[in-house]
């Protein structure tokens, strides 16, 4: 297989030539060229070309996820994602997925806080396929809904809980933080895979109502990209879509800022051999001002074996396993997470203080350059990364489409990446400053029994 | 950002490649007929693709180069695959394989571990060493722009490791506390009992590929260079290099940091044990207390990657297990809601590696689980398959191959494998016409010579309390009481 030259002939795939960046891995700035049209009911279509390789991928945004759902009813977008799988008024129960495979195409979906993705990647021959199956659950699926259906994959959902979460080693502390973090009822409050007894809680009308409030086409965008031609997805797009109906407008609440009063402790017991602690600050939202300097602040701390935390934690004291840090920027709210677990023997006050002592030394000095720059080149590869895959999560479809709900420009890739090369140091230090000292949540997670093991709060209880 | 992927983890890995299978009726102009939503539309011919080259070269010193140009995006994604897998560890310290490999970076040349990574990580580079059953392997992916600095890192970290004493009682500490996590997770303990039950303890398949807690107190210096010196070494390597280059680049690139690599004695790895013969179906729990659901694996010693049946085997496992539409997925998932994913696959490996069909299940479905398996482990030997499944499984296969070979990182996993099992470099591209070739017989003939109910050993991990009752009346098997090991719990 050769690809097409990287050049911009045709808007063939990916890297156009523009000004030399001297830092930079490459000459060249990212660019993903794109067409776009909108249907009169509103359904936003995004074409992307690309014929390297003789696949096309379809990938369709709603503009709805956990952040949408009402209190009693956490987890519902996710159930409901299960849901579009299981048949329309054309397709019948299960084949979806048998029509895909019979095409060598694969298919999956995924719900946030924020939204909920579907794609399908296969073989250019099999376009027309997805898009009959896309339409049909688009338009079409509320007539097959049955209650059967709901208790199916009801149970599907709680078994994803149970692989995912209970089962899992320190699977629950992320709700356990969350409902600290946010007021009772803020829609973030509750993680996307909900609570068990909230899936047991849903119905068929909830299956309805959530439909017709946000499974429309104008609250979607469609990117299909790959080896196709934009003028035949048109017309492919129009006869399939054409006729879906346009349904209500969405207005979406968006949930005010959030600032907690004072730190946080808790403890949560599970069956884990050593303890853990995590440490979660309010921050900035997705592509707020400070959210790339955030970034970069979490990696100078825990990434790599040069980072800071790590260093002092794992490598030289030895007092921990593991340290990670991230900065979780979701679109009308974002954290600060750290969290470190214990090696046999030692304590999570002890990491702690260490964790106090580097965050301290970052407000009070800043990073060097040199750490900076190792964050940006780092993530300059990730970009790159990204521009060789045009399907599945993450690929430059799925990109095009976050990229137009959350800043409204679909070919973002460039002014992205510029955002973290932008940061400096002093950025660095600044949202350590800004965010690192205010209150907040600071969850132990312990082996069952061991209370007196979780971390203290100065000059507090436990 | 929390993502919740609708699907559990497929099945098997399918190889696949080549031109279309085509299967479904031509589309005609689409536009030019009334749309009639009641049936799916007619696809047309499936695409083509064009399989990129392999280029070879060797270097004096028997390093094999196999390079493959994919130029759109300027990135080179390299694998040095070494004949240095855990099968080549000593039968009284397994893990040392895995634990060479894991040391290579940690202290190289003049750098220290620290600055290995903070190099790497300046770079924009992902350098990474590990170590599997058959081969270890040193990872390289970098910018175009980079890939001379990174080079250089690369080959201090393969030819130049340092194995300082305090990397080492560093890294074997992490171990340590590493192997006491696994009884955290129900699938590490199943991933550890299940082929220690199987192969047994002899058999490098059977034992813990990153040791145990007495093998890693074991772990030394000395250890640690006899097995790099003895394996390490380029007439036991092969380095794929796929990406914006050309073999003439390579080549120089290459020979001017790795020419120098001492030829030496490679050492050949010692003939495996021969697996214990199986025993009569049984069912092995090993207790997790309190566990939200079972960890189950059914299975016994599979095939080699060698075996003449591949293809046959490739179509049944998927049909069984190896997709989302397979029949293990459909029943434990689709039908019955028993899990968030069922499903089936052969390890090929040099030498015949384990058949295992598994699943996470709700504890108190386990029972319901297994009985669900079993007839489905059955029925793929006691029916021919019916042609619209045979010709659904072979299409995903075949047509879902050109995305295999989308990204640098993909195609080298693709061409990693020829090299790895010593199969040819043209490989894929007859792989449509064999796959293309396999009937409902070779299916069911493939499904009762490589799948045999009567000898599965049936592990599974969860809590004791909640699932042993159920599982001894089903009456298919005694029980037996196990720990994470494998080994019997009195």
């Amino acid at each position: 297989m050769t690809r097409c030259s990287r050049t911009a002939a045709g808007g063939l795939a990916v890297l156009l030539l523009a000004c030399a960046l001297p830092s930079g891995l490459t000459a060249q700035a990212l660019h993903v060229p794109y067409t776009t049209f909108t249907l009169p009911n509103g359904l936003k279509v995004i074409v992307h070309e690309d014929h390297s390789v003789p696949i096309v991928t379809v990938n369709t945004w709603y503009h709805v996820g956990s952040g949408d759902e009402r209190p009693g009813r956490t987890g519902f977008a996710h159930l409901f994602e299960h849901l579009m799988f299981m048949g329309s008024q054309h397709v019948p129960t299960r084949q979806f997925d048998q029509l895909l495979e019979a095409a060598g195409a694969d298919n999956n979906g995924s719900t946030t806080e924020d939204r909920t993705n579907y794609f399908e990647d296969g073989p250019t021959n099999a376009l027309p396929l997805m898009l009959y199956l896309d339409a049909d659950r688009m338009g079409f699926m509320l007539p097959e809904i049955t209650a059967e259906k709901v208790d199916l994959q009801r149970g599907v959902v709680q078994n994803e809980r149970r692989q995912s979460y209970e089962n899992q080693p320190y699977g629950l502390a992320e709700e356990n933080i969350l409902r600290r973090l946010y007021p009772a009822g803020h829609a973030y409050s509750w993680p996307v895979i909900g609570s068990m007894a909230d899936l047991s809680a849903a119905t068929i009308e909830d299956v309805r109502q959530f439909s017709r409030t946000y499974y429309t086409p104008t609250n979607a965008t469609m990117v299909i990209g790959g080896d196709v031609n934009p003028v035949a997805v048109r017309r492919l797009v129009e006869r399939y879509f054409g006729d879906v109906a346009r349904g209500p407008a969405v207005t979406r609440n968006q949930p005010p800022p959030v600032n907690l009063a004072a730190d946080v402790y808790a403890t949560l017991e599970d069956r884990v051999q050593l303890p853990r602690v995590y440490s979660a600050w309010h921050t900035a939202r997705a592509f707020s001002a400070d959210d790339a300097a955030l970034s970069v602040l979490a990696d100078v701390l825990a990434s790599g074996k040069s980072s800071r935390l790590y260093r002092r934690l794992v490598y030289e004291m030895q007092i921990a396993t593991q340290v990670s840090a991230y900065h979780d920027a979701l679109k009308a709210d974002g954290s600060f997470r750290l969290y470190a677990t214990a090696r046999p023997g030692h304590d999570l006050n002890e990491i702690q203080r260490v964790i106090g002592e580097e965050v301290r030394r970052i407000v009070e000095t800043g990073p060097t350059v040199r750490e900076v720059q190792r964050i940006i080149n780092q993530t300059e590869a990730q970009f790159l990364d990204r521009m060789e895959r045009v399907g599945s999560f993450g690929g430059k479809a799925d990109q095009l489409a976050f990229y137009d709900y959350f800043v409204g420009t679909p070919d973002y890739f460039q002014a992205d990446l510029d955002r973290y090369r932008r940061v400096t140091p002093a950025d660095v230090q600044r949202v350590a400053r800004e965010y690192l000292q205010r209150p907040r949540v600071v969850l132990s997670v312990v082996p069952q029994g061991r209370q007196e093991l979780a971390a203290t709060q100065p000059g507090g209880t436990r | 950002m929390n993502t919740l992927d609708l699907r559990a983890l497929r099945g098997a890995v399918v190889l696949a490649t080549g031109a279309g299978l085509v299967s479904l009726a031509p589309a005609g102009d689409l536009a030019a007929q009334a749309l009639d939503r009641t049936r799916p539309p007619a696809l047309g011919p499936a695409p083509t693709l064009r399989l990129p080259a392999v280029q070879t070269a060797t270097l004096p010193n028997g390093l094999q180069l196999a390079v493959v140009e994919m130029h759109e995006v300027p990135v080179v994604d390299l694998t040095l695959i070494l004949d240095a897998g855990a099968v080549a560890d000593p039968a009284d310290l397994p893990g040392l394989a895995t634990f060479t490999a894991n040391m290579l970076d940690e202290g190289a040349g003049q750098r220290s571990a620290l600055q290995i990574s903070e190099e790497a990580g300046f770079l924009g580079a992902r350098l990474t060493t590990a170590a599997g059953f058959d081969a270890a392997s040193v990872g390289l992916h970098v910018s175009k722009r980079q890939l001379g600095a990174a080079l250089d890192l690369m080959a201090d970290v393969v030819l130049r490791p340092t194995f300082a004493d305090s990397e080492i009682a560093r890294q074997r500490e992490l171990r340590r506390t590493a192997i006491l996590q696994q009884r955290d997770q129900p699938v590490a303990m199943a991933g550890i009992a299940f082929p220690a039950i199987v192969f047994g303890g002899v058999h490098p398949y059977g034992r813990p590929i990153n040791g145990s807690e007495a093998s890693t107190a074991a772990l030394t210096r000395d250890r640690v260079v006899e097995f790099y010196q003895g394996y390490y070494r380029p007439g036991n390597a092969k380095l794929l290099i796929v990406g914006d280059i050309t073999l003439i680049e390579a080549r120089r690139l290459i020979a001017a940091r790795f020419g120098a690599w001492q030829r030496g004695e490679p050492r050949a790895t010692a003939p495996a044990a021969p697996v214990p013969a199986p025993a009569a179906r049984t069912f092995y729990l090993v207790d997790k207390p309190g566990a939200a659901q079972s960890v189950i694996r059914i299975g016994h010693v599979g095939v080699a990657r060698d075996n003449p049946d591949y293809f046959p085997l490739e179509v049944m496992n998927t049909i069984l297990g190896g997709s989302f539409t397979s029949r293990l997925n459909q029943n434990l998932r689709e039908t019955h809601g028993y899990t968030y994913g069922a499903n089936s696959q052969f390890a090929m490996r040099r030498m015949a590696g384990p058949f295992q069909a598994g699943a996470s299940v709700q504890s108190a479905k386990t029972d319901s689980s297994l009985i669900e398996f079993l007839q489905e482990l059955r029925r793929i030997r006691d029916e021919a398959v019916p042609q619209a499944e045979l010709d659904k499984a072979k299409a995903y296969i075949a047509l879902g191959l050109p995305g295999n070979f989308e990204t640098t990182s993909g195609a080298a996993a693709q061409f990693r494998d020829l090299l790895t099992y010593g199969l040819p470099l043209t490989y894929y591209n007859t792989y449509i016409q064999h796959i293309n070739a396999v009937t409902a017989a070779d299916v069911l003939r493939v499904a009762r010579q490589y799948v045999n109910p009567d000898r599965f050993a049936v592990v599974v991990v969860g809590d004791r309390s909640q699932i042993e009752a159920g599982i001894r009346a089903l009456n298919e098997g005694p029980i037996s009481i196990r720990d994470l090991w494998g080994q019997e719990v009195r």
